[in-house]
């Protein structure tokens, strides 16, 4: 029965958002309809919160009679395993995407007052025309709540591979993430619609950026470290298509946090943060296109029918071609703001937004290449690393160079020579940590140093502008601290989201330069050494899971200052799907991580290991930790929340 | 400098930029995509040792043979087979009869040394690229019928998969 009712709360959702979108694009100048949108946007999320909870409701008793449970899940599943399977396909990932969509829509609503009323209907229009879209093609396409008659007495278990905590945890930041970028997507259409733009537009459209941003800087790094210590290969990052789909929106919304930013201080770049926004929101269909559709292969593709991927294909042109239509035909008659010089502020995060919107690029034809030439030539081909690493790097390089500077310089005009100057001290530090770094190791890998030395300059530069706000050897200690602990919570932001980002730089150079690698053949009291650490098996013995066995092997690791410690790792066998899986064992010194594999037993009683050692490999997740902290700290700023003023008759007043 | 000066010098800067960005992306685009291959095309093509390609195919039953890390194997697409080599952990998922994409280059003497092999996912996935090549050869059909409860049958005596039907029921206790 709530499955029943859990189907028609979906449909309800969908006839109110579609209602809702045609009314409010019709009668946006009309005050009155803002209040009618609001009510919608929030009964919307109370019907498809109450669809989504019938799915789990479903999932937890096990109740087969539902086919997407039957295919999903498995009565002797854990409990949160039951509830991660609900979007753990296709059909339920598709709710959980639509249900995000319209939590974000009722909470424009509930904040909305400060808004004017017509920029308000606008945007929940449009978000309510998302809503309508993506509900309708969950209903028609990929129906979550059809039936199985008869009810079969078990289900076919989730895939083992998703059986973990990151299945709990990654998608939804990920969703918020991406679908947090329809708000900035809804406010860009509503001020092209509107032909209003301004600071003001900037300041509402902010904090969802921030809130966007954050969360798929989250999502993305959950994302990473789950596929290494599952997937068991031992990387971190693939550049696998899907990966792209994920990383694309995020290198198009850091260039419009930064975009943004310019436009709310100096009332300038407005036509490119509007543009920004149309583009960051499309590279999240994009993603949701090319994960959902089943053009490529990978654990994300759940189910791959071509009547979904072409419906998707048609919701991507129509929401992609209409917004850029839209803004070729509007951008014209928005009004340039302010003037700078080339050495600014300005004109720092303009480069900022040209290296970032190049990279994207660069990311965005590796991943199309492939399909566009299969399609046009029937040629296959594959994008890989290499590719990536080549250009995303060469082209990542002049961004960390410069990105220090941004923070220093002056609105309007800046002194370089004088920030140059004030760098020196982060500078001087970042070269003789390096030199200390290859000193010390002896490494000699052609471009570590180099990535080495980028990484600890934007770490110090980072460090470098909070010194210099508190004034630091400048006057004395405790006036310093004093006003480092004054510091406005964005400065504080600004500093830890760029020191997570060096930190990210130098995790990724040392765990790519400094890694090792040893597969070896072990028998039961075998000792293997691998930088420093004497790795002794123990042996395999058997266990039962609850949903699977596994042959565990049990390993003991004396680490170079002596210390002993236990790690197992299994070869799982899930009962239901036959399925066997891999799981790591995974050590942490410090910040450098051990990294042990199982493979699978010879017929003399032999185990086949994979070790690897992986020195700084953390620092790359902290530091996208560090970065989304930043950006919630940011976001619990009070001035960016209350409601902007009006900078212009402010200026006027002045004047 | 004059407001158009500085415009100017935006401009200039920025068309820079983009020049560069374009053209490390089709230098790279040239240089470093990696073809994909079924053994037929690597046969025809005269593909160079040390080139890095992507091979994929099926695995030939029971054609694994290991000395100690090394796996050699064979992949076929039905009309030519390539010997494999490859050192490391197999994945779960390997085993006869099943696609196989290798990544690594052809060696001096003929063989293919693999740098990764992908064969992931779940018990039913075979890559795009090898079912569209083994559908060019007409391997696929054969394939399709034989698809279902085709894994318990073969993993009895093979002697590719990671482990065998008798390891698999002992852990499973069915």
């Amino acid at each position: 029965m709530s499955i029943e009712l859990g189907h028609f709360a979906l449909i309800l959702a969908f006839a109110i958002a579609t209602v809702s979108a045609v009314m409010g694009l019709v009668f946006w100048k009309r005050d009155a309809f803002a209040g009618y949108l609001q009510q919608a946007a929030l009964l919307q999320f109370l019907l498809v919160a109450a669809a989504f909870g019938a799915l789990i409701q479903a999932f937890v008793v096990s109740d087969f009679s539902l086919k997407l449970a039957a295919d999903h899940s498995f009565s002797l599943q854990p409990l949160i395993y039951k509830i991660t399977a609900v979007w753990g396909n296709h059909e339920g990932s598709m709710v959980l995407w639509v249900l995000i969509l319209v939590i974000m829509g009722a909470a424009v609503a509930a904040s909305g007052r400060s808004l004017p009323k017509d920029l308000l209907t606008l945007v929940l229009a449009m978000q309510s025309l998302l809503a309508s879209a993506f509900l309708g093609f969950t209903l028609f396409t990929s129906n979550p709540f059809a039936r199985l008659v008869p009810a079969p007495f078990e289900g076919q278990d989730l895939n083992p591979v998703l059986q973990d905590i990151g299945l709990a945890i990654h998608p939804p930041l990920l969703y918020a993430g991406y679908v947090g970028f329809s708000i900035c997507f809804s406010f860009a259409i509503a001020a092209l619609i509107s032909g209003k733009i301004d600071a003001a537009w900037a300041r509402w459209v902010r904090p969802w950026t921030l809130f966007s941003w954050a969360f798929l800087t989250l999502g993305i790094a959950m994302g990473s470290y789950w596929a290494y210590y599952e997937l068991g290969w031992g990387g971190w990052w693939f550049w696998d298509p899907v990966e792209n789909a994920s990383f694309m929106p995020w290198l198009a919304g850091t260039a419009l946090l930064h975009s943004a930013l310019v436009m709310e201080k100096r009332n300038a770049l407005k036509i490119w943060t509007i543009f920004l926004s149309i583009i960051t929101f499309s590279l999240s269909l994009l993603g949701t296109f090319m994960v959902r559709s089943g053009i490529l292969t990978s654990v994300h593709t759940f189910a791959s029918d071509p009547t979904r991927g072409m419906v998707i294909l048609a919701l991507l042109a129509l929401f992609i071609g209409g917004a850029f239509a839209l803004f070729a035909f509007r951008a014209g008659s928005l009004k340039h703001g302010g003037l700078f010089a080339p050495i600014s502020r300005e004109g720092a995060l303009i480069l900022n937004n040209l290296f970032l919107a190049s990279a994207t690029a660069a990311v965005l034809v590796g991943t199309l290449y492939p399909l566009l030439l299969d399609a046009l030539t029937g040629e296959t081909i594959s994008v890989g690393a290499p590719f990536f690493d080549f250009t995303f790097g060469i082209i990542m390089v002049p961004l960390l160079i410069v990105l220090p500077f941004g923070p220093f310089l002056g609105w309007k005009r800046g002194d370089l020579i004088a920030v140059t100057q004030r760098l020196a001290g982060a500078a001087g530090l970042a070269l003789f940590v390096t030199i200390l770094c290859f000193a010390l190791t002896g490494a000699s890998i052609s471009l570590a140093p180099l990535g080495l030395l980028l990484g600890f300059w934007v770490s110090f530069g980072a460090l470098a502008e909070l010194v210099d706000r508190a004034k630091f050897f400048r006057t004395d200690v405790v006036t310093s601290f004093r006003r480092l602990f004054g510091l406005p919570r964005t400065a504080w932001a600004t500093a830890l989201a760029h020191l997570g980002m060096g930190l990210s730089v130098i995790g990724i150079v040392a765990a790519s330069a400094w890694q090792v690698e040893v597969v070896t053949t072990m028998t039961e009291g075998q000792v293997s050494t691998i930088a420093g650490h004497e790795v002794s098996f123990q042996g395999i013995r058997h266990e039962e899971g609850p949903n699977f066995t596994s042959d565990t092997g049990t390993f003991s690791i004396a680490s170079p200052g002596g210390e002993v410690r236990t790690a197992a790792a299994e070869r799982r066998t899930y009962v239901a799907s036959g399925m066997p899986t891999t799981e790591a064992a995974i050590l942490t010194y410090g910040f450098s991580q051990l990294y042990l594999q199982l493979g699978e037993p010879q017929a003399d009683g032999q185990s086949v290991v994979r070790l690897w050692y992986k020195p700084y490999v953390t620092l790359i997740w902290l530091g996208c930790v560090l970065m989304a902290g930043a950006g919630f700290l940011s976001l619990s700023y009070r001035r960016l929340r209350v409601g902007a003023p009006k900078p212009s008759q402010a200026r006027v007043a002045a004047e | 400098m004059t407001r158009k000066q500085k415009r100017l010098s935006i401009i200039a800067g920025l068309g820079t930029v983009l020049v560069v960005a374009a053209g490390l992306i089709f230098f790279a685009l040239r240089d470093q995509i990696v073809f994909f291959y079924s053994p037929s095309e690597i046969r025809e093509k005269q593909i160079a040792a040390g080139t890095p390609i992507r091979l994929g195919g099926l695995v030939k039953e029971n054609s694994c043979s290991r000395a100690d890390e090394t796996t050699d194997f064979i992949v076929t697409d039905g009309a030519t087979e390539m010997t494999v080599a490859y050192t490391g952990l197999l994945p779960d998922l390997f085993r006869s009869n099943q696609g196989v994409v290798v990544e690594g280059a052809m060696a001096i003497d003929g063989k293919f040394t693999a740098s990764n092999v992908l064969a992931k996912h779940d018990e039913n996935y075979m890559p795009k690229e090898v079912v569209d090549k083994l559908k060019a050869t007409g391997e696929w059909q054969r394939q399709a019928n034989a698809d279902g409860a085709v894994i318990p049958e073969v993993l009895a005596n093979d002697n590719c998969a990671a482990r065998t039907l008798a390891q698999t029921v002992a852990a499973t206790g069915t």
